[in-house]
């Protein structure tokens, strides 16, 4: 029998290879990491354009804070889940998490687009606004999604278009919870159709690329 | 005696645990325990996905490389055997995939004897040269360690102890290398076709 011999030596051979090696954080820190990174994009959105313009949106329209509130759930589930992906034995049921965040980031974001009968008179988009919008979200989105891809570079995702889902999910909300602190008028249907369409392009493009890249660890 | 020893007495499934929590910390004996008391787990899980007998000792090996890769991702908290047992599922079904792929490789060479029978040796001949060359060109792009275990212990037939001495490795990494280089070859020649 060559073979159980085989396994034997090769047992042996992986043996002789043996070096210490640096566990893995666990996914919430991880996670933790990559949220300091957003806070700091925040703070510097926040001494720019100041915080007084995003409190007076919110008390005037609470669905605004609403949202902003979900978007911020949304990508610190889907960053977590993200993580948790990449550790073999994690259950892809946790991809479900993000749901609650997401459902309310987009109910409170749908509540806007009644914003034009609720409140007449209200600042609504133009086109030109809606595609700035479109912008910053892809914008922020690319150097999110980088460092999400960098920190899980050591990890081993066993499905991984699923974690470049989550990982295109989690900075596409955070980009859209960043937007809120600069965002200068109220949320209506097409700025609201420019947002998802800004969160489908960033989560298609991680699904295509981000899959490719975080296999590395299988081969 | 050690944390692994201590812990040696408790459930298989802790005692893993404990030996791969100290096979990260560097623990050679623990290591090799923990790999072979895995063989059976991960023909167990590699059965489950359907993969056939003949096939579970390729499973086996594939899984024990990955195991040896990515072994910094088990958190001891956590159950070594689910961990394990995600890596052999994945590697089996990579084993069923490529086995598909050459299923349909071979089912095309079949048709292909049939529509153009060999017409005289000249032409097999040229054929073996051909193949004999994709060989060359295949090893040479391999990453280098992986190329010197090839033409150490495959091409020059030198003994692991002749190639570590000339080469200056261990015998443990020239066998892994080599097991490395035969399953990229093997994918390039029946896996990608």
């Amino acid at each position: 029998m060559a073979e159980p011999r085989l396994t034997e030596s090769l047992i042996q051979s992986l043996g002789a290879e043996l070096t210490p090696v640096r566990r893995l954080p666990p996914p919430w820190l991880r996670t933790a990491g990559w949220l300091l990174a957003v806070a700091v994009f925040a703070a510097v959105l926040l001494w720019h354009y100041g915080a007084d313009h995003m409190v007076r949106r919110w008390i005037a329209e609470p669905d605004i804070a609403l949202a902003g509130a979900g978007a911020v759930i949304t990508a610190a589930c889907a960053a977590w889940v993200a993580f948790s992906l990449g550790v073999p034995g994690r259950s892809a049921r946790w991809a479900w998490l993000p749901l609650p965040g997401l459902l309310l980031w987009v109910g409170a974001s749908g509540l806007g687009c009644l914003r034009d009968w609720v409140l007449p008179g209200t600042q609504v988009a133009g086109v030109h606004q809606s595609a700035d919008c479109l912008v910053f979200i892809i914008g922020f989105s690319v150097p999110l999604s980088a460092l999400l891809v960098w920190l899980l570079r050591r990890a081993c995702p066993l499905r991984p278009v699923l974690t470049a889902l989550m990982i295109g999910l989690a900075s596409a909300a955070a980009s859209a919870a960043l937007l809120e602190i600069c965002h200068a008028f109220a949320v209506a249907a097409t700025d609201l159709l420019t947002h998802a369409a800004a969160v489908a392009i960033v989560v298609l493009a991680n699904a295509a690329m981000g899959g490719r890249l975080l296999q590395s660890a299988l081969k | 005696m050690t944390d692994a020893d201590a812990q040696a007495s408790d459930s298989p499934e802790r005692r893993r645990a404990a030996w791969m929590a100290a096979a990260q910390a560097g623990d050679r004996i623990a290591y090799e325990r923990v790999l072979a008391d895995s063989v059976p787990l991960i023909r167990m899980a590699a059965r489950r996905q359907g993969v056939a007998v003949d096939q579970l000792d390729d499973v086996v090996q594939e899984t024990l490389l990955t195991v040896h890769r990515v072994r910094h991702t088990y958190d001891p908290a956590r159950s070594y055997d689910a961990w394990l047992a995600a890596l052999a599922a994945r590697r089996a079904i990579d084993a069923l995939r490529s086995q598909g792929r050459r299923g349909r490789h071979e089912l095309h060479d079949d048709h292909a004897y049939d529509a153009y029978p060999d017409a005289h040796d000249a032409t097999a001949a040229t054929e073996r040269e051909q193949e004999a060359r994709h060989l060359r060109k295949a090893i040479a792009a391999l990453p280098p360690g992986q190329r010197e275990a090839v033409e150490q212990l495959g091409l020059k037939e030198r003994s692991l102890a002749e190639a570590a001495a000339h080469t200056g490795r261990q015998t443990g990494a020239l066998k892994v290398n080599l097991h490395r280089a035969i399953k990229a070859l093997r994918a390039r020649f029946h896996g990608e076709s």
